[in-house]
């Protein structure tokens, strides 16, 4: 089917959770393996409705654990693949996950996040996963994880996640929330506008090719498909670019360094953020998700009071990007970070700024959004301590 | 499927000085870790003839494993091979499989991989009719992590972690298979290598969800702690022990520590697959183009 067919195009009324099943749908996903679970349901409901009409295959695996490997599975396959899930399902799907890391398999992992620890909040909205995504899987190794703020960008980073997991090979996150996902907003669709990255096929013949011989962006250059002819090993075993297990402490050290820098070093690349207001800001609110949206309504309070506040908005929350917030860092009075945990992505502030400037978290347990005027009271502490 | 006749392929006492079926095999990563005696060796044996008769190469057919002895086959076998997650070959062949429904997936594991952790997931893709064939090597234990009793332990055999015996009931796979929706299931030896290459041709060939369970010895854990003597002990227990019985009731096939071991094909039946069942529902009722 061609691509101008398969996509939805036009102006709709949507909410986060079908942009994402959409933006799937547009970047050429054509397997979607996942378990219900609330908030992400509405996501595995378009796309079990969407992926028969263009050619893909929709399956209910048994449990999160069957669905990431079913994913990792169909991507060797030469397909484009995604899952879609919530905390206790992101918690399972942790194993698999690191076997993508290890295998460099591109697919794409969407975490509509609600309150935890456990079953805590099914229904209501969290932020806490933050740093599960960036650490859930044993070992080490760099992630990408995107969070949208809006229906609208929860489609175009859904596309963005499918191109960035071909171009770095690995499973990439979409951490979205229950806001988020059930907000409905208005979602233009042009695809025009849209570009793809589609998966680079070896360029040398089997017998020539070596599976994870990085190019000078440490990625593998190819990744064939079952049934192409390269005849390939793939395995969780620490392995040699020929991808045969080696067990030995060279190995481990080329290739668990090589898995997080092809993303801290190409992190310029990847990272994406939305700025306002930095130019004259005395404070700058750092935030993401939904909390972008209760930071703009703080925003406006401030203007109107005559504050200058400026925002720093994450699209891209891991890798995090520290270059940017040191060069902001250096002008303001201080950081406000709000964010639907007890300050996860506020201790990386931290982290990045190595104490240059007061980071002031605003932590919020989940099960509702900040209030903007707790947001706004933090900013106004941050202003009279500097002063 | 087509296949070959089966005369000029069967194994046979050879004086070749390298394998006869060594183009299915990694020959750059020989030697394998598996002990002397193992079963494995003539199971994997037993799968490149299998491969040969039906005429399949890399273009055609990919073995996935889970963890453990068994699940180290992949890593030996010179096709697309895929070593995964414990438990997981299944779901991750289930993925592999939807986007190839031209082609054979083949999940080579072990009955702790297979039957403990990734229980759940071989009765689902029985249940759905994945076109996929599990083969099992069931040596009682987990081999690789030094003897611990498992989900096939006999009750009363021991292992590094049933220091006083099994007091677990184990499962039955045929009839596990079976009564999960498996459209061929059968059980042999490794001794049986004519019988159990086969049957693995049977399994391959047979659209849909398809098992074969391979009984073997394990001579460094199972068989030592169980006094039953060296690998050639064990399966010449196993063997002399073997009934075969074809279109046994498979509740029937039960395996004690000692007492018969019945062998043969269970179960041979068509079903449809779940990609056909796809088909029929969903893709020709709404005119879709069907998968591509």
């Amino acid at each position: 089917m061609a691509m101008a067919d398969r996509i939805l195009t036009g102006q709709h009324f949507m909410n986060g959770d079908e942009a994402i099943a959409e933006g799937a749908i547009a970047a050429g996903c054509s397997v979607f393996a996942g378990y219900p679970i609330t908030p992400q349901s509405e996501i595995a409901e378009r796309i079990s409705y969407r992926l028969p009409q263009v050619g893909g295959v929709f399956i209910q695996m048994e449990d999160e654990i069957s669905s990431m490997a079913a994913v990792l599975g169909a991507a060797w396959g030469g397909a484009k693949a995604m899952t879609a899930t919530s905390g206790p399902g992101f918690s399972l799907m942790m194993e698999n996950i690191g076997l993508g890391m290890m295998t460099e398999t591109p697919c794409v992992v969407v975490n509509v996040q609600r309150g935890g620890p456990s079953t805590g909040l099914p229904t209501l909205v969290g932020q806490a996963d933050m740093m599960q995504a960036r650490w859930g899987s044993h070992g080490d190794y760099g992630v990408i994880a995107l969070c949208p703020s809006s229906p609208q960008e929860a489609f175009r980073l859904t596309v963005r996640a499918f191109n960035l997991a071909e171009q770095y090979r690995l499973p990439v996150f979409v951490m979205s929330d229950e806001v988020v996902g059930h907000m409905y907003e208005r979602v233009v669709i042009d695809p025009e506008t849209i570009e793809l990255v589609e998966r680079r096929r070896p360029s040398q013949p089997p017998g020539e090719f070596r599976l994870f011989e990085p190019g000078d962006d440490l990625v593998p250059q190819g990744m064939p498909a079952f049934g192409d002819g390269y005849r390939v090993h793939v395995t969780g075993l620490t392995h040699d670019e020929r991808g045969y297990p080696v067990i030995d402490a060279e190995t481990q050290q080329r290739t668990v360094t090589r898995l997080t820098e092809k993303i801290t070093r190409n992190a310029s690349r990847i990272a994406e953020t939305e700025e306002s207001g930095l130019d004259d800001a005395e404070v700058v609110i750092v935030c993401y998700g939904i909390s972008a949206r209760s930071s703009l309504g703080a925003l406006h309070l401030a203007k109107a009071k005559g504050l200058k506040v400026g925002l720093l908005r994450l699209v891209t929350v891991w890798p995090f990007p520290d270059d940017r917030l040191r060069a902001v860092a250096d002008r303001v009075a201080g950081f406000v970070v709000p964010e639907l945990n007890l300050g996860q992505m506020a201790r990386e502030v931290e982290r990045a700024v190595c104490g240059t400037t007061i980071v002031r978290s605003v932590p919020h347990a989940g099960g509702a959004i900040h209030e903007p005027a707790a947001i706004l009271r933090a900013v106004e502490e941050v202003l009279a301590h500097a002063a | 499927m087509q296949r070959r006749s089966s005369q000029a392929v069967a194994p046979e006492l050879v004086e070749h000085q390298t394998h006869p079926m060594r183009r299915f095999l990694r020959t750059d990563r020989l030697p394998h870790i598996w002990c002397a005696g193992c079963g494995l060796g003539t199971s994997l044996s037993c799968f490149t003839y299998a491969l040969d008769e039906l005429e399949l190469t890399e273009l055609d057919v990919a073995v996935v494993s889970g963890i453990g002895c068994t699940g180290r086959a992949a890593g030996y076998l010179n096709l697309d091979s895929y070593h995964t997650t414990h438990g997981r070959a299944i779901p991750f062949a289930t993925g592999l499989t939807v986007v190839h429904p031209d082609k054979k997936v083949v999940v080579f594991s072990g009955d702790g991989d297979l039957f403990a952790i990734g229980g759940n997931h071989f009765i689902h893709a029985a249940r759905r009719n994945v076109d996929l064939t599990v083969l099992c090597v069931n040596n009682f234990n987990y081999g690789m992590t030094g003897g611990q009793f498992g989900p096939t332990t006999p009750i009363g055999a021991r292992g590094t972690t049933a220091p006083y015996g099994n007091y677990e009931n184990p499962f039955n796979l045929p009839y596990l298979a079976a009564s999960s929706g498996a459209v061929y299931v059968a059980r042999w030896t490794s001794l049986h290598a004519r019988r159990l290459k086969e049957a693995m041709v049977e399994a391959i060939m047979r659209p849909g969800f398809t098992f074969v369970e391979v009984v073997a010895p394990c001579p460094t854990n199972y068989g030592r702690r169980n006094r039953i003597g060296d690998g050639l002990d064990e399966l010449r227990s196993y063997a002399e022990r073997s009934e075969i019985l074809h279109g046994a009731d498979p509740k029937a096939a039960d395996l004690a520590p000692t007492g018969p071991i019945v062998v043969g094909t269970f179960v041979d039946k068509v079903r449809p697959t779940f990609l056909e069942t796809y088909e029929e529902q969903i893709v020709k009722p709404n005119r879709f183009a069907g998968i591509h």
